[in-house]
């Protein structure tokens, strides 16, 4: 025995009940980013709002319950928060011991879609169906297995403390890491998903501090790409058209061209300040397909008007300002990364996903973080919203 | 390598978070930029674009107003009949798009399921008739006819029938009010075309035409259609993207048009039908001397006048036809058959469309032009059997002569030869066949001043002018016919008609003596129209008036208060005034008594003593055909013109029907008694009929006319139509439904 023994009835601190140990200066909860956390709970409860109203109508969705879609987004939601609070409870040091194995598994779930077990839903091989109703789409995840994968591998030997920056060695295997399951996703074929990959890539590798030579090697290269492609022809005159129809609604007129016209109406039509909820003639005439996922923000544009769609802009900018001030402040580089990758993910799928609404970005099946409906993108970001917490929580007392 | 910060971030990651967070942030404001765009600039266009997308248009059809007599007496109305319709939007949201809907409802109508499918689908390009072309969110009409059971069968089954209705829908009628179906007054209605819908498309409210209107496309419905129309009532339905109905809009309800009431009595109107007829008859039994066959009779016209306001009491045009057929659509056999040879174009109304040379009934204006010329009135002048003019022999009729006689018994007994040489006289004075520049012309001027060569302004479509053949006329004649005359010359040969083609081409533009004393005795190529004659002798009963004929009196609201009145219009004044009007007066009422007419008047009980008449008898020639016969003639309130085509003389072909209007118009029975209480009318209706508060007409009971009947036995009361509202008892008829109402 030590001869500490005798104090061991004695605390340095006074005694605390559990509320206090909970809201005490060191607490965990204490070290948490609530303004990102409420943001991103509005934002989720907003999202609710508008898949109920876009779909209370959809009797052939809801199968005669217009709350359907509410409560299954409000249990998506659930779901979500649980995860976010298991992320922050595992913190990022173990959690960085199990990458490699979420990783592994994300692939075999991706591989798993193109398996028979998979089911095409809007012709994007992506699904895997469940009883009851229930489905997951690993693409979602596929995007958080990239930047954690990518983050570890970037990081480790700057953590280390080996190098300053990450070596190209560890560029090239994280992407290797980050291109797996971009090609796995390509094949389903989503490439909404795989652009938001692309772009997430870019975002980590920019974060990581990687010469410049990548960064700018891979913005070249991926733009030479995306010309060969369109130049050599290997995309029908159907598929440009289609890809176009979002400037251009003529070029597809039954199809994406109605879809982004119908949506721009919507939201044309909603003015300052909207029609009210379930007062939209366009959302109550299910003018706008898909209107509970890719073209949710129709509904708020529609309904809550101007003044509602910059409170959701706002409340996107609040979480993405918070997000940015995790990556600075975080103690290492894998935090960073981590947050950056975060931050790049759901910026550039929002500024797509609420683009392709407001007509300035081509048509792409891919949701509005936190608002649309669909329960692996909702786990996803809430998933990533942990993370940030997680990484957060690292930081000194004080800061 | 030592200097890794606690923070784990060297400066180029620091820079490259900023340069992140940078763009983060402007694509939020890019997206800013863009909502702002689309709903604060562009926001209005966008809702005008959500409003066509989600707002569907029905149109409720108005009730149109009706016409009536000057008594109140519905000429066309509305009948409420059962319209069964079927809606399209309610069809496609069953599973089987509405087919077994369809087909229970064939078996309930008791029609091959086949003839409702093709009824309710829509047209294209590739769909032949039956088909819908109206709007796809407009109830479709499936029958017209049904019967009341048939209409309780869907109603009380609705489950089995969801989007089918059968409702009670006002449909035109023309009632045959009193036995008269004034059939050309009224006109008919037709849908409107294509063309029409698509040219009204840019238009608003009433100007806007929608497929499921009716257009008057003749007669009155078409000059009165602005008033009778009313306004299409528009129920706006919300709509989603399938077209279902979730909401309604908003609606503007139908209001019925205006009723116009005319200066019609039916009752007379029925008389001068019958006896247009009556004469047509007469005439047919009577044998021409000149074809060696009995007279053919093919068509008539009759006009009544009021002579102090030009209107219109009555007008009748032969042969006729029933305007019942245009409604809900004419099939193609009946309108070839109303456009056929055959049916000798019954559409046609002949007391403004028909015109003929008028024969003697134009010596009137002769006369009047001969004392313009500056004959004495109180001369006299030769009538010999004939008068050789330009080496041709002009006959009197029958070759009567009456030795010199004055201008009056001229007209009294039609004498040709003294208007003859007066016109060759006058001719002459003109420079004859080197025309003077300031050549007089006063048989033409005469002619024109009384409204002769011009439209009378009529409120009917299609009126024709007539033609008064002057020098003008000659000339523009001449310059259309001259190659056909020419070439027909230099063929050489010598019938009868190469002869006359031959002295056209070299001066057929020539005013020659033969066409001027034709033109006095109203033959050769003057035109004119039984209205025009009407209006004529109307100016001569009223004192010199020439009116512009009216059929519409007023405008009336459904309500029935007064919207506009229809005024007479002064036209102008015939030149016969003061004493040569007195002078034409006895002239023409020496024809009752003495003259050419006084056989079928004064010669059958005419008691011209208290009701004193005048008129004028004509007998036109007519290239290849019988004469035309005319009897023109005027009480103090009324101008009776009455022509039959191939009818014979005018008082042969007339007399007798003409003479039964006045009886019928004045209480006059075969014997010469007359009895106010059963004169039909014996002052033209100055007042417009009262209404009940509900719009109806209050009309009078009335009793008609019996051709034939003496004053001993009553005629018996006209029966009130009793309309068919039994048939209508289960449903709610509509306003103006059963056209009977207001009768009582």
């Amino acid at each position: 025995m030590t001869p500490y023994d005798s104090y061991r009835n004695f605390r340095l601190s006074p005694r605390r009940s559990s509320l206090g140990r909970a809201l005490a200066k060191d607490s965990p909860l204490r070290r948490l980013d609530w303004i990102m956390i409420l943001a991103a709970l509005a934002l989720s409860l907003v999202g609710s709002l508008l898949v109920w109203s876009a779909t209370r109508g959809r009797d052939s969705l809801t199968h005669g319950d217009p709350q359907y879609f509410l409560y299954r987004h409000l249990t998506n939601l659930m779901i979500g928060l649980g995860l976010c609070a298991a992320v922050i409870l595992l913190g990022t040091r173990r959690l960085r011991t199990a990458v490699p194995f979420i990783y592994l598994a994300v692939i075999l779930l991706l591989f798993a879609v193109l398996s028979p077990l998979g089911s095409t839903i809007n012709g994007a091989h992506s699904w895997i169906q469940f009883g009851g109703g229930f489905s997951i789409q690993p693409a979602e995840f596929a995007k958080l297995a990239i930047v954690l994968g990518m983050a570890v591998v970037l990081s480790s030997r700057v953590d280390a403390g080996e190098r300053e920056f990450p070596p190209t060695r560890s560029v090239l295997q994280s992407l290797a890491v980050a291109g797996f399951p971009m090609a796995v996703v390509m094949l389903m074929p989503d490439l909404g998903s795989v652009m938001v990959m692309v772009v997430t890539m870019l975002g980590v590798l920019m974060a990581s501090g990687a010469a410049n030579r990548w960064v700018i090697g891979l913005l070249a290269g991926g733009t030479a790409g995306a010309l060969a492609i369109w130049k050599l022809g290997i995309l029908s005159q159907y598929q440009i058209d289609r890809f176009a129809a979002f400037a251009n609604p003529a070029l597809d007129p039954a199809g994406v061209g109605y879809n982004t016209a119908q949506a721009r109406i919507a939201i044309g039509s909603g003015g300052l300040t909207g029609m009210g909820l379930f007062h939209g003639t366009q959302t109550i005439g299910q003018f706008v397909p898909e209107q509970q996922t890719d073209f949710v923000f129709s509904v708020a544009g529609e309904e809550l008007g101007f003044a509602g769609g910059l409170l959701m802009l706002g409340l996107l900018g609040v979480i993405l300002w918070r997000a940015c001030r995790i990556a600075r402040q975080a103690t290492d580089l894998y935090g960073t990364i981590l947050a950056a990758g975060a931050v790049t993910w759901f910026a550039f799928q929002a500024f797509e996903n609420i683009g392709m609404n407001l007509g300035i970005m081509p048509v792409a099946g891919i949701p509005l973080p936190f608002v649309s409906y669909g329960g692996s993108s909702m786990f996803a970001v809430w998933i990533a919203i942990g993370l940030l917490q997680s990484v957060r929580s690292q930081r000194p007392i004080g800061i | 390598m030592s200097n890794i910060p606690e923070t784990g971030r060297t400066r180029r990651v620091t820079i490259r978070l900023v340069v992140l967070q940078v763009l983060v942030l402007s694509l939020l404001a890019t997206l800013g930029g863009r909502l702002w765009y689309l709903q604060i600039r562009n926001g209005k266009e966008f809702t005008e674009k959500a409003q066509g997308n989600h707002i569907r248009e029905v149109v409720e059809p108005a009730v149109r107003g009706e016409i009536l007599d000057a008594s109140g007496r519905i000429l066309a109305g509305n009948e409420t009949k059962l319209v069964v319709s079927v809606s399209r939007t309610a069809l496609l949201q069953q599973k089987d798009h509405g087919k077994a809907v369809l087909t229970r409802l064939a078996d309930v109508l008791g029609v091959p399921a086949d003839d409702v499918k093709n009824k309710v689908r829509l047209c294209d390009a590739k769909t032949p008739q039956p088909c819908w072309n109206g709007s796809p969110y407009q109830p479709i009409p499936v029958t017209q006819q049904a019967t009341t059971q048939q209409a309780m069968q869907i109603m009380e089954r609705r489950e089995d029938f969801p989007g089918v209705t059968a409702q009670p829908t006002a449909l035109r009628r023309y009632t045959n009010a009193e036995g008269a179906s004034a059939a050309q007054i009224l006109g008919y209605l037709s849908p409107v075309t294509d063309d029409e819908v698509t040219k009204s498309a840019d238009k608003a409210g009433r100007e806007r035409r929608l497929p499921s209107d009716q257009i008057g496309r003749a007669g009155l419905e078409s000059v009165y259609d602005d008033d009778l129309r009313g306004t299409t009532g528009v129920d706006r339905l919300e709509v989603d993207n399938l077209g279902r109905v979730i909401g309604s809009a908003g609606n503007t309800p139908a209001q019925s048009g205006n009723n116009l009431v005319t200066s019609i009595d039916a009752r007379v109107q029925k008389v001068v039908e019958d006896q247009l007829v009556q004469a047509m008859a007469d005439a047919r039994t009577q044998y021409d001397k000149e074809t060696h066959r009995n007279y053919i009779a093919d068509s008539g016209a009759a006009v009544v006048m009021d002579v102090h306001t030009g209107r219109i009491v009555a007008m009748a045009s032969a042969p006729t036809y029933d305007p019942n057929l245009w409604v809900g659509g004419i099939s193609a056999k009946d309108y070839q058959a109303l456009n056929s040879d055959e049916s000798n174009h019954p559409l046609i109304n002949r007391a403004i469309q028909g015109q003929s040379a008028p024969g003697s009934t134009f010596k009137v204006i002769s006369t009047t032009a001969a004392v313009q010329a500056g004959y004495d009135l109180n001369g006299r002048y030769p009538c010999p059997k004939s008068l050789t003019i330009g080496g041709r022999e002009f006959k009197n009729f029958e070759s009567e002569q009456f030795g010199d006689i004055t201008l009056e018994k001229a007209l009294e007994v039609s004498c040709d030869t003294v208007f003859y040489g007066l016109a060759y006289d006058q001719w002459m004075k003109d420079g004859g066949l080197k025309p003077k520049k300031d050549a007089q012309d006063w048989f033409f001027k005469t002619a024109h001043e009384f409204g002769l060569g011009a439209k009378t302004g009529v409120d009917l479509p299609g009126e024709v002018a007539g033609r008064v053949p002057d020098r003008q006329w000659k000339q523009s004649y001449y310059d259309a016919m001259k190659n056909s005359w020419c070439e027909q010359a230099a063929k050489g040969g010598h019938e009868y008609a190469d002869e006359i083609a031959r002295e056209n081409c070299a001066d057929g533009n020539q005013m020659r003596a033969g066409d001027m004393v034709n033109f006095a005795i109203g033959q050769g190529d003057t035109l004119v129209t039984p209205l025009q004659m009407a209006r004529i002798y109307s100016a001569l009963a009223n004192g010199g008036t020439l009116y512009r004929p009216t059929i519409g009196k007023a405008v009336v609201s459904p309500d029935g208060t007064l919207v506009r009145d229809i005024a007479p219009h002064e036209d102008g004044k015939i030149p016969a005034q003061g004493k040569l009007l007195e002078y034409i007066d006895q002239a023409t009422a020496g024809v009752v008594t003495s003259g050419t007419a006084a056989w079928k008047f004064v010669g059958s009980n005419w008691p011209q003593g208290k009701i004193e008449l005048h008129a004028k008898t004509g007998t036109a020639e007519v290239a290849g055909k019988q004469t035309t016969s005319w009897l023109t003639t005027y009480s103090n309130d009324y101008a009776v013109v009455m022509t039959i085509s191939q009818g014979g003389t005018g008082s042969g072909g007339s007399g007798d029907s003409v003479r039964r209007i006045y009886q019928a118009l004045y209480g006059v029975d075969d014997k010469g008694a007359i009895d106010n209480s059963k004169a039909l009318l014996p002052k033209p209706q100055a007042e417009l009929p009262k209404f009940n508060p509900d719009g109806t007409a209050i009309v009078p009971t009335t009793f008609s006319y019996e051709p034939g009947a003496t004053f001993l036995d009553p005629a018996p009361p006209a029966q009130a139509d009793q309309v068919a509202s039994v048939l209508l008892a289960a449903v709610e008829p509509t306003r103006g439904g059963g056209y009977g109402r207001g009768r009582a």
